[in-house]
Order: C-alpha cells, then structure tokens, then sequence
C-alpha cells in the first residue's frame, strides 16, 4: 500500500516533465497505451488488451494518473460493426478513448479501450456458418471518430477461419491521422496457416488486442557540412583505399622479377661451372648419364 | 614467338579494357545497340517558306507541342523545340520571311524563332485577363516603326507586337466587353482593323481599330435573334458566314456597310435535301466556304450581292486545304477524295469550279486511314509551269508530301504519341538454309574478320575504318526476323495515340508491320475513341508452339471510364487482326491473371464500373481454370479523387444475367485518407512479370536477411491538397508527404512513413522489396530520391543450421497473407539534383543481375543509377565487412556520372515513360524510352559477365591460338635439337 502511495506522490512529482515530454512524442506510436488491460504485453506497451467474453469491459479502475495533462481531454467513443459474410453490419464493440487536443491544434487519441460484445446465439450460428464455407468475418469503423461515421466506413475483413484458437484471438491495428481513421488492419494475431482447417473455438469469447499507429517520421536526407562533403559530385569523395603493404601492391611484379633472378643465378652458375674445369663437370656428366644409359636398356 | 605473345597481351590487355568501361560507350559503339528516331507528333498547322530559291522547307506546329522546321525534300527535321506539356502551340506562321512566330500557352506567349537555325530571336508575355480563343495574324504591309506588325487576339485583348524584337506596340483590352472575338480582319492595304465576334449567343459586335495606335474607331452591334452555333468564317473581306443555333441555316454577315445587315438562309433552300445538322469546315476559301453533312460536302459562293449559290456536292471528300493565292491573284484549293485503295487529289481555282488545276490519284497503304488535313504549296516546275504539293496528314497521324503523284516522303508521326508497349518473340529461326546463302556469308565473314583484324592490328586506312563502322552498324544479324541466342531481338507492339500498332524490330527499329485497328476508329457507335493498353495474350511456348503469339488491345469509346470497351486480338506475327470484340460492358481495369489455358491464352479479367468481373478468353476451359482458383483472386482499385482504396474479392456468377463469363465481387477492405489533408498523388506496383532470384540477402558479419517478397505490394504516396499542385502553393509547414506500403489482399499498411515539408510531383518504382521514389523537399529547396527496403521477420529463426539439417524449418510452408506479418522497413533519403519525368528498373531474365534505375531526367535523357547507391544500410563510415559486401560509404546528394547516361549524346525528347524487358541473356536489359522521340538500347547493369562483347575479334583469337601452336611446336623442336646435340657432346 505504501509503495502505492509512494508511486503516487513520484507519478505527481514527475508530471511537469512528463506532460512537457509528451508535446514531442507525437509521431510515436500511441504512447501512453497500456491503460487497464487485463494482461499486459511487455513486448509492445502499445497494446490494448481486452477480455470480452464474462463482463464486457474488463477494465479495472486502477487507472495510473500518470500525467496532469494542460491540454484539453475529451472521452469519445466509436462503435465497432461487423458482418458474416455478406449480410448486413451490427454492433459489435465500443472503442472508448480520450480525446486529446494539442496546444498547437492536433489531436490525438489515446486511452483506447475496447468492449467486445459477446457473441448472440444467432452470431454464432452465423460465424459458425462462416468457418464451414471459409468465408469472411468483416469489420467496420468510421473514418471519423469525432464526427461518425465521417466520409465512410473504414472495412476490413479477415477469413473467418483465422481467428478460432483456444478462444477467439483477434488483433486491430488502427492507422489514425488525427481524429481520422484511415485503415484498420484486422486479423490474427499470430499465423493463420494456409490451408485453413476447420477449427470451432472452444471458447466463444474475443481475446482482443488493439494497437493504435500514428504516422512514423521519415529519416532526412543526411546533410553534411561542405567540408566534409570536399566537393559537389559524389564521385569525388570516395575514400581513399587504405594504404596495401609493399608486396600486396607490387607481388605482381615482383615474382616474375624473382623468377628471372633465379633464373638468372642458375644461369650464371652453369656458366660459372663450365668453364670452371674439366674433371668435375666430366664427373657431373658421367653421374648424369649413368641413370640415362641404364634407361635406355 | 615474341610477337604472338604481345598480341596475346594485347588482347588480354583489350578484354580488360573493354570489361572497364563497358558501363559507358565508346565513341565509336555509338547505334552499335541502340537506335534513335525523332519525331515532332501529328501536325495541326504547316506554313511553307519556298519563296527563296535556297532550301524548301515548311515549318509545322504538332498536337505533341512541338515547333519544327522539316526539309521539304526528304522530310528530316532541321530543328525542332518541344514546348512544355501546358504550352499547346495555338498558331504558327512566318514572319519578314525570317522568322518562324507562334503563339502558344493559350495565346499567352508569342515567340520568334530565327528560320534557318530554330534559335529563339524574341519572346513576349501577352498579359490578358480572361480565356478567349487566341489568334494569330500577320497583315502583309502593315508597317509600324519597327517592320512588320504581328497582330495577337488572346485573353480577351487585342496586341499589336512588333515582329523585329516582339515588343507589344499597343494593346487594347475588350475583355469589359465580354466579346468572344472570332476574327480579326485587316481589309487589303487600309489601315484598319476589325475584330469581330459574339456577345454572349445572339449578338454580333464589330469593333474597328486602328492599326497604327491601337484607337477604338468605331463600334458597331447587332442583335441576331436566332443565336449562332459554333465559329465565324471570313469568306471575303466584308462578309463572314456562320449557322444558327439550331444549325439549320446559313447565316452571312455583312459589316463593312453602314450597319450589320444578317441574311439567313436555310439550309433546305440551296441544297435539296437535308442531311442533318450542317457543320462548317474552318478552311478559307475566298469567296466560297465549304459545309459537311455527315458524309456530303457541299461548297457554297457567295455572290457579290450576298446570295449563296451551291457550286458543287462531294460525296467521299476528306479533307480541304485553305486558299492559296499564286500568280496573278489567282487562288486555288486542294480537295482530297478517296476513291478504293486510292486518294485522288484535285486542285481548284476558286473562281473557276470547272476546271482542274491538277487531278492526281494516289496509292495510298489503307493501314494509314483517312485524310485529315491537307496543306498546299507552289512552285515553279522545269517548264515554267506553275506546279503543287500537297503535305497530307493520315489518320494514323502519318505526315506525307504528295508531288508529281506520288509520295516524296512520309513520317510516322503516330510513334510519337506511344500509350503502352509491350513485346512479342520473333520466330524460331526454321532449319535448312540454302548453301549458296551460307558460302557467300563465309566469304563476308572472312572478309569482314579481316577487316576487324586489321582494325585491331592499326593497319587499317581511314576507308577500311569506315568500312569496318558500316559494318558493324548495319550487320545483317540486327535486322533479322528470327530469334536470336541471346533474346536481343525481339519485336515491340507499340500502341499510339491514333489507335494505331505498330510492331518494331528491336534490332534496327525499323517498322515491322502496322496496323490501324478497326475497333479503335471513330464509327457512328463509338464516337472518340481511345486506345488505353497492350496486353500479351498468347505466348506461345512448349505445346502451343505452331501458333502464333498474339496480343490483346483494349481500348475505350470515350474518354469517360465508364465508356464501352473495345477489345482486339492481334497476332504479332502478321500484324493481322484475328478477332475484336465491340463490347457493351465498361472496363475501368484490367488484371492479367497467372494463369493460361491449353493453347498458352492468358486468362484476363476487365473489371468494370460495377465492380463486375468479365472474364476473357470466353472459353469453359477458362472457367474451370478460374474456379478452380476462384477465392484466391483478389484485386483493388484507387480511387485517387475521392482518397479511397478498396480492395475487393470475386464471389459469384453475376445475377439477373445470362452470362456465365460475368462475376460479382464484394468489398473486402478500405483505406479512407482524410479528404483535408491527403490526396492520392502516385502509386506504384511490382512488374507482374518480375523474377527474383533470391530471397535471402546475405549481409555483413555473415547474417542473412529475408526480403519481403510479396507480388501484392503497393505503394501510395498522398500529401496535402494543397501542395499536390504546382510549387510555391504552400508553405513547408503545411505540406507533407506520407508514403504508405500496402499488402494489396488484406489491405494491411504495412508502413507508413510522413516526410515532413515536401510535396510531389511523386515517382515511384517498386522492385523486389524495395520501392524508390523521387518528390520535392520544400524546406531543403531540393529533389530528395528515397528508398525503403521491407524485410520479413518470420523467417529469422531458420538461421539455425541444424533445424535446417533436421528439417525442422518452415521454408517450404505455405504464407498465408492473413498471418500477421513481422516486417521490417529500412529506409533513407539523398538529394537527387534533377528533377524526373520517369523512373523504371532494369530487369533480368533471373533476376541475378544487380539492379540499375533509369531515371528519365528533365533533359530528356535516360540516366543509370546503381541501386547501391540508394540503399537505406549506407553509413557514413562502413566497416570492413560491409565494404566487401559493396556498401558505398553515406553521401547526402546521389551521383551524376556523365558515363552512365543510358542515352548518351541523344535525348529522346519529351520523355513520357521508359520500359525495360528481359533479354535472354541473364546480364542484359532491353531499354525502351519513349515520347515525342523513341529510343532503344541494351544495357548490361554488372557488364556483360556471361558473353563476349559484340565486337570481340574471333580471327584474333584464332590467330593467337595457331601461333601459340606453332611456337608450341617450334620450341619443341628446338628443344629436342638441344638435347640431341648436348647429348652428342
């Protein structure tokens, strides 16, 4: 309990600077993520995860005050639609979320909670249905969360046959701009095996997580200083090989010159021996053609 | 002995060299495999200048935006400019007989441009403030202070502009007016000027002005309560001709007089019968004027006292060229009719019906179509006689002179104009050739060996060079009509503008056959139409061998997507067509499928407005292939106004129709991009027909990464409304571009990346798994290329060698595009200096061979950029490792190497895209850039590895070889004397 407190009274101590570091972590993928999931994922903090099936919204209270935010924070909610096959869309879900406006006017949504509701009987026949003719489970979300559901409905849609594991596992990745939805990503959120079995889950309750993705920055073009740079051209500035020892350079020429020096020395000593005398190299000859004359028996 | 050996060096030496720099061209390799044609686009006005007794020439202005200057004795090109793509020449004319003057962007902008060499003498900014029709026109003898006026109506102003320097002497705004002048008339040797033209439908204003200062004179206005239709024609000086609006009778205006007087005569008065609404030609003919019904035209003369009389009817006339005054005020037309095969052209003196002044027939190819404009011109024949020619444009936008009755010359302007390219094999070369044919090419060959030979030894003399030049670039192997070994040679299907195909042989560029499609022509169904792409149909190949390859045209009946499509089947062998089909459905995209029957017809699908599924060839094999890969063909669509994409999947037979060969297809995801701050400004996709070789990519410190190869890749790049216009339209701050990669089955983005400050125009070339793309940085006031590279994590954990061993990998399993994929992006920018107008990749048969961009730069030329420059692991300091694997060290700006431009001293002028096909040789790319010019080559990205170059001297070689031989043999001999001889010592 006491180190409860104590987190507490740091969480507040620390807020100026974390509400001051959140101005610049825009571009980052939904930041503040985890808020009251059942399970949380250390491997991606942005996930929301939510356990749909007994009460919907499985969303503790323990809400961390993590920052005193200055900007303005609104609480929103969109609706999540889906439909079997080609049959008409119905309620599924409620995202809830906050708002946040920015100081210089962009808006971002955080907090994003997710209530799965369970499935009816009929739906379940209907998604049952589905995993026989492998065909597709669809969502939809509007394009506009402040004004739903703004210039259309954001689908997507997934084999129906993907999503049966021990429950039924199910993965959002939601691209926002703003307070708009581009495009939702809905799927597994593991592997779904080509050729798709026919699997009943055992458990008809979603096991659902969320990811909410923002615009990532692209890298900018390196800029150097002209120094560095030593010129206009690319070409100009390639580095200069380091420098090779003597014989890695120079190896080429320099066993035909050794050959020709031996070469040379062999030479030079023949020479040297010939005219030395007659009896040694008589002798030498005889040795040699000892073996020759034996060959030629 | 010694001797043999420096040539084997040499040669050595020479291989080497040649291996260097095979990334650029020597001089002498030039056309050697690449060939250039340059054409200036199907011609809209033609002024001749023939009075001197220098060279003849005629200067045209063409819908390509293009001025030219062609000699009229062969038909080449002098000089020619090609405007900028906004900048539609209006007018063409010659000035003080020196100057080629036009009137372009609208009438915004006249230019002189100096006769003999195009170079621009003057150019005027005419100010005006609102869109009117421009015209041009140059009054004989009007004479300023500085030679000869220029008159310029545009924008809603009349100009006077001095012909020497183009400096505006006066203008005089009627725009308050809300005139839509339609002719400015200068009566013969007055010094006034009257424009004249409608107030809104129904009334006619004449303005008279004066010449010298620009001083309004007189205004005169008379309401006509039947309301025009369409434009003015001037017919003498005094009276101008033009229909009522419900174009059923001839209106004549007299305004010279006092007052506007209207005279309206029906149309049913003067010519018997009726034949529908009536259409005036705009050719000036003094005293007469010209009308079509349908197909009849009928020429009308007005007397002196304003009546209209009928001098003749034409049935099958094509064309009427405008008035031409020769010798002793006479003036005569040329009329071109077609009669069979032929066109006959006549020459008539307007004020003599009855008697011709010339009646020649033509032989004319029927692959060139109807007569759509004819220019006339005099001269003076060897007999003093007074003689004409005719410069004719086809249908096919072909541009012939017609002499003496024949054809002088003719140029294919249709190839300017090129929308698709695709290719097709030649034959497979037939056995039995005839032995006299083979002795005469080994005594060429022997004769042409020697030649290389003494080439390459320096003992040539300057002919023997030139011979030996000649020979290399009209070698007989280039023109060929079958395949070759190494795949160079193949036959490009061209598609143009004027629904034309033209088959050209990639050897020499010579035109193989062509063909006018008949399902592309203008007929009382379809009224503009327009060719849209080429697509392989039948490829023949292992049991489908004895047909011919064939191609499938699409085209549409009008501009409008949802427009009726017209399909035709083109075997590109005898560029006869097999088969079309006039089709009652739209078609807004068409996918080729994987997949090919037994006769190696490719299935395709035309998705139409609906979002229904046709499927060709209508055959039930067809359907059984295609049901039996039915739930796994996927598609999208973009919808760049709206920011919508959609994907989309086929589901069943469509209902309520009989037609078995029609599917439905149901949404399947959708990528919405908020309307305020983004728009669709540039896809890109993979080239269905690329192959990879490979999809682990070994990196330093012996790890392996695995591309993400995916056929279903897209890239889209959006930026702000704002911005996706012109520069300058916004602020770096509030313009930024976001670039999306997209798995096209699930509709999954699987990155999105926002460059902050930068706007388009966008190029994009997705290759492999990576995607490079050009656009603006606004904040830098530079072009940036980027890449981004995608790489799949799944596959990371196969690293293990002994899963491997056990076979405990999950190399061989299926993907399923459903699973969550673990991707990767890398990526990185540089500064590029030129701004593009194209970008494509080379591709190889196996995909081995490294990867070079081709970047079509704003000079009009095609530049080779290594991919390894644009490669997002580039470090500013690479280490050892990585320096092996061929990692540049990082730069900020991207490399121009003058060597590697793919054109080298040519420019294909107005660059519009640029295609690269696979040889059959792994290291070699076929290059095709097209636009107003068309330019071929071959290039070889990690020079060419597996062959001898063209030019390697076999006779060297073999020479070589026998010398080493006989030195073998002589040093043997030699050695053998030694021994013998020490041995007896």
């Amino acid at each position: 309990m006491s180190t409860f407190h104590l987190l507490f009274l740091l969480s507040i101590l620390f807020s100026p600077t974390l509400a001051f570091r959140s101005d610049e972590l825009l571009i980052d993928d939904e930041e503040f993520g985890l808020e009251g999931g059942v399970q949380a994922q250390p491997l991606s903090p942005d996930l929301v995860n939510t356990r749909s099936s007994p009460p919907p919204a499985t969303t503790t209270k323990t809400t961390r005050k993590k920052y005193s935010d200055t900007d303005s924070d609104s609480k929103i909610q969109f609706l999540l639609e889906h439909a079997f096959g080609d049959s008409e869309f119905s309620s599924a879900g409620t995202f809830t979320a906050r708002l946040k406006t920015w100081n210089h006017g962009g808006q971002t949504l955080t907090k994003l909670r997710f209530s799965r509701n369970a499935f009816t009987d009929l739906e379940k026949e209907k998604f049952q249905n589905l995993l026989k003719g492998d065909d597709f489970y669809k969502i939809r979300l509007p394009s506009n969360v402040l004004s739903p559901p703004g210039r259309e409905y954001i689908i997507s849609s997934v084999k129906a046959r993907c999503l049966p594991r021990e429950g039924l596992d199910e993965h959002f990745v939601i691209h926002m701009e703003g307070g708009n939805i581009l495009a939702v990503n809905y799927g597994t959120p593991g592997a779904c095996s080509h050729p798709r079995q026919l699997k009943l889950p055992a458990k008809w309750s979603f096991n659902s997580h969320t990811v909410l993705k923002n615009s990532e920055q692209a890298p900018r073009a390196p800029v150097f200083s002209e120094d560095l740079l030593g010129g206009e051209t690319g070409e100009g500035e390639a580095v200069k090989p380091p420098e090779r020892s003597f014989w890695a350079k120079y190896w080429m020429y320099l066993i035909p010159l050794g050959l020709i020096v031996m070469n040379a020395i062999t030479q030079a000593m023949n020479m040297a021996e010939e005219p030395a005398g007659g009896q040694p190299s008589q002798q030498g000859t005889a040795v040699q053609r000892g073996p020759a004359a034996v060959r030629r028996r | 002995m010694g001797n043999g050996m420096i040539r084997f060096f040499l040669v050595l030496l020479l291989f080497l060299s040649s291996a260097e720099y095979i990334f650029s061209l020597y001089e002498d390799q030039v056309g050697l495999m690449d060939w250039h044609q340059r054409y200036v686009g199907k011609v809209k006005h033609a002024v001749f200048h023939t009075q001197k007794t220098g060279r003849k020439r005629v200067a045209v202005s063409t819908e390509e935006n293009v001025v030219a200057l062609l000699d009229l004795r062969h038909g080449e090109i002098i000089w020619r400019h090609v405007l900028g793509a906004n900048d539609a020449v209006d007018a063409v004319d010659i000035a003080l007989g020196k100057y080629v003057i036009t009137l372009s962007s609208e009438g915004s902008i006249l230019r002189a441009w100096s006769l003999p060499d195009g170079q621009m003498v003057w150019g005027s900014f005419l100010q005006g403030s609102n869109l009117s029709k421009s015209l041009l026109s140059l009054p004989v003898n009007l004479k300023a202070n500085k030679g000869n006026v220029i008159l310029v109506f545009s924008k809603g102003c009349l100009h006077a502009v001095s012909s020497i320097d183009g400096e505006v002497l006066w203008e005089k705004d009627l725009s308050a007016e809300s005139i839509e002048v339609q002719q400015i008339i200068r009566p013969l040797g007055s010094d006034m000027i009257y424009a004249v033209g409608f107030v809104g439908s129904s009334q006619f204003d004449a303005y008279q002005i004066n010449a010298k200062n620009g001083e309004l004179v007189k205004h005169k206005s008379a309401d006509f309560p039947d309301g025009f239709y369409g434009d003015l024609l001037l017919v003498s000086s005094d009276i101008l001709v033009s229909l009522d609006a419900t174009r059923t009778s001839l209106v004549t205006i007299d305004f010279q007089k006092g007052e506007i007087i209207f005279k309206k005569t029906h149309v049913s008065d003067i010519v018997d019968e009726s034949f529908g609404t009536a259409v005036l030609l705009p050719s000036e003919l003094s005293g007469m004027f010209a009308v079509r019904f349908n197909t009849l035209l009928v020429f009308i003369k007005v007397t002196i006292e304003g009546k209209l009389e009928v001098v003749d009817k034409i049935t099958n006339a094509a064309a009427v060229s405008d008035a031409l005054s020769f010798s002793e005020g006479q003036q005569a037309f040329a009329l071109v009719e077609h009669v069979d095969r032929k066109i006959l052209l006549t020459m008539k003196l307007v004020h003599d019906w009855n008697s011709d002044l010339l009646k020649e027939s033509i032989a004319m190819d029927l692959q060139r179509g109807m007569v759509q404009k004819v220019f006339i011109n005099t001269y003076i024949r060897t007999d003093r006689s007074q003689g004409f020619r005719a410069l004719i444009v086809m249908e096919d936008h072909s541009l012939l002179l017609l002499q003496q009755g024949e054809i002088v010359w003719s140029r294919e302007e249709g190839l300017a104009s090129v929308i698709d390219v695709t290719t097709s094999e030649l034959p497979v070369e037939k056995k039995g050739i005839l032995v006299v044919k083979v002795e005469q090419s080994l005594f060429e060959w022997l004769k042409g060996h020697v030649l290389k030979l003494k080439g390459t030894l320096m003992l040539a003399g300057p002919e023997d060079i030139a011979a030996i030049q000649g020979m290399r670039l009209k070698s007989s192997e280039k023109s060929k009509m079958t395949r070759d070994h190494n795949g160079f040679w193949k036959l490009l299907i061209v598609l143009t503008k004027a629904g034309k195909l033209y088959a050209l042989h990639t050897g020499d560029g010579r035109v193989v056959w062509s063909l006018l499609l008949p399902s592309l022509r203008e007929s009382g169904s379809c009224k503009r139409p327009t060719g849209l792409s080429v697509y392989q149909w039948q490829v023949p190949h292992h049991h489908a061998m004895d047909e011919n390859p064939s191609v499938l045209v699409v085209g549409r009946c009008r501009p409008n997507w949802d427009a009726p499509v017209a399909l035709s089947f083109v075997d590109t062998y005898t560029g006869k067509e097999l088969k079309s089909m006039g089709l009652i459905h739209s078609c807004a995209q068409v996918i080729p499928l994987p997949f090919t029957d037994s006769t190696e017809q490719r299935l395709h699908l035309l998705i139409d407005a609906e979002k229904h599924a046709h499927l060709y060839p209508r055959t039930s094999e067809a359907i059984g292939i295609l049901q039996h890969e039915f739930s796994n063909i996927y598609w999208y669509s973009v919808e760049a106004d709206n920011g919508i994409i959609r994907g989309h999947v086929l589901t069943s037979n469509c209902i309520g129709m009989v037609d078995e060969y029609c599917f439905t297809s149901r949404e399947l995801w959708s990528i919405v991009f908020p309307s305020e701050s983004e728009k669709i400004i540039a896809t890109a996709t993979r080239k269905l027909n690329e192959v990879v070789h490979t999809q682990a990519k070994a990196i330093a410190d012996q790890d392996v990464m695995y591309k993400y190869i995916s056929k279903n890749l897209l890239f889209v790049a959006t930026s702000a409304p704002k911005a996706s216009g012109e520069f300058g339209m916004a602020q770096p701050e509030e313009s930024c571009l976001v670039v999306y990669l997209i798995d096209t089955v699930t509709g999954r983005i699987l990155h999105r990346m926002t460059h902050h400050g930068s706007q388009g125009p966008v190029h994009a070339v997705l290759s492999e798994n990576w995607v490079v793309y050009h656009y603006f940085n606004l904040r830098a006031h530079r072009y940036e290329m980027s890449v981004m590279e995608i790489y799949d994590q799944s596959w990371v954990d196969n690293k293990d060698v002994w899963k491997l061993v056990v076979g405990k990998h999950n190399l061989t399993s299926p993907i399923s595009l459903y699973s969550r994929p673990a991707v990767v992006t890398k990526s990185q920018s540089y500064f590029f200096t030129h701004s593009v107008k194209a970008i494509a990749v080379t591709s190889t048969a196996k995909g081995i061979t490294s990867k070079q961009l081709l970047i079509g730069t704003i000079g009009d030329q095609v530049l080779a950029l290594d991919k390894r420059y644009l490669d997002p692991r580039r470090s500013l300091d690479p280490t050892q490792a990585e320096k092996e694997e061929g990692i540049i060290p990082l730069t900020d700006s991207l490399p121009i190497i003058p060597q590697s431009y793919v054109t080298h001293a040519l420019n294909v002028e107005g660059l519009r895209g640029i295609v690269t096909l696979p040889a059959k040789l792994e290291s070699t790319t076929l290059v095709f850039a097209y636009g107003v010019d068309i330019f071929f080559t071959r290039i070889a990205p990690s020079r060419t590895y597996d062959s001898l170059t063209e030019d390697f001297s076999y006779a060297l070689l073999l020479l070589t070889i026998v010398a080493l031989i006989a030195a073998i043999f002589v040093t043997w001999i030699m050695s053998e004397r030694k021994e013998l001889q020490e041995k007896w010592t």
